[in-house]
């Protein structure tokens, strides 16, 4: 059974086991399932500096906070005691694409080339970590919501402008990938 | 009591946004600060779990996403929204209660410009991180500690939203 487990698992048991955190949360608790909304409570509890859009009673909202935490003890729990043996398949096609990016592919889940804390305070570092960082975290304010609560939790509940939002992740990540992501590997 | 009933039925929303919030908590009944939560502590570990094992968090996967080189985000992503969609169905069609017995609150997004234009730039940061915010979280945990910086990186990003709201295309 753990040798199941510890395979990478298929797309459909993973998708199933998320689109269920939709209903799980809705009758846990009658809450809304969404990501991004706990950078909002992080800001609004540590650092609200009285902008109007950090005052609110954060505390109330505590619940995204502890489902973050488990995330991160989740991501601890399935690489130290699940965590597959074999390297990460990745498509060739698209080895060869990051090859010609001169972007090293190694066996881990993220290239330790890119995520390592030796490139901080370099410029692979201030593009990765600090304006990548950035985008998503003021997009998805801006968006009023990520992934999870506009393509999960909104396309879910018929909403349409989590369509056109979900259409906009979609045409960003793209035009990041095909136009400026080979311009930016340019600078290291 | 009869006070209280009446207040669900005219009141569903009890937590006061000053501004609208995309992961909202309807619940009407109290909740204590560990004992209320630790559910959803749960559910996120069992979430994380899922994001490292299908590894959903892995940069790479979200290389190929863009790439049109592999099926997997599309499938896991496609397959999530139909369960979540046929759920959100059935609570509806059947109205299943909470466990707390309360009625299980649906909001409507009003579209602003932001759907647009935020969501653009937040693609543009989905490609370079390979994360949204949820993946940021188990990347951490996963040992990819660098990561943290993208998450307060990520931190400050809202934080600036916030603070420029007003000045912003709606």
């Amino acid at each position: 059974m753990v040798e199941i487990i510890k395979q990478p698992w298929t797309w459909y048991v993973a998708g199933v086991l998320i689109g269920l955190t939709v209903p799980a949360l809705l009758l846990l608790g009658n809450k809304h399932f969404g990501v991004s909304s706990s950078l909002r409570h992080i800001c609004a509890a540590c650092m609200p500096s009285k902008i109007p859009f950090f005052q609110y009673d954060w505390k109330k909202e505590a619940w995204n906070l502890f489902f973050v935490a488990g995330m991160l003890l989740g991501g601890i729990v399935a690489t130290q005691f699940l965590s597959n043996p074999d390297p990460i398949q990745i498509s060739s096609q698209t080895v060869q694409d990051l090859q010609a990016l001169n972007i090293e592919v190694d066996h881990n889940l993220m290239p330790s080339s890119i995520f390592s804390f030796d490139n901080l305070f370099t410029m692979k570092g201030l593009i990765f970590f600090v304006l990548g960082g950035f985008l998503v975290g003021f997009g998805t304010r801006y968006a009023s919501g990520c992934t999870s609560g506009h393509t999960i939790m909104g396309l879910s509940n018929l909403q349409w402008p989590s369509l056109v939002a979900t259409c906009c992740f979609m045409i960003g990540g793209l035009a990041m990938t095909h136009l400026i992501f080979p311009w930016i590997v340019k600078l290291f | 009591m009869q006070l209280v009933e009446n207040n669900r039925k005219s009141k569903p929303v009890v937590v006061d946004h000053p501004i609208a919030c995309e992961a909202q908590n309807d619940q009407l009944s109290d909740e204590s600060l560990i004992g209320s939560n630790i559910k959803y502590l749960l559910l996120g570990i069992l979430f994380g779990i899922v994001f490292v094992k299908a590894e959903i968090i892995s940069w790479y996967r979200i290389q190929e996403m863009f790439r049109f080189h592999s099926f997997h985000m599309y499938g896991v992503i496609g397959t999530a929204v139909l369960v979540g969609m046929t759920s959100v169905w059935i609570i509806k069609k059947f109205k299943i209660k909470t466990i707390q017995g309360e009625t299980v609150v649906f909001h409507d997004k009003k579209f602003q410009w932001g759907n647009v234009i935020g969501s653009t730039l937040f693609g543009l940061g989905w490609a370079i991180t390979g994360a949204c915010p949820g993946p940021i979280f188990a990347q951490i945990g996963s040992g990819f500690t660098v990561v943290s910086i993208t998450l307060l990186s990520a931190i400050a990003g809202t934080w600036v939203y916030g603070l420029v709201r007003e000045k912003l295309p709606h």
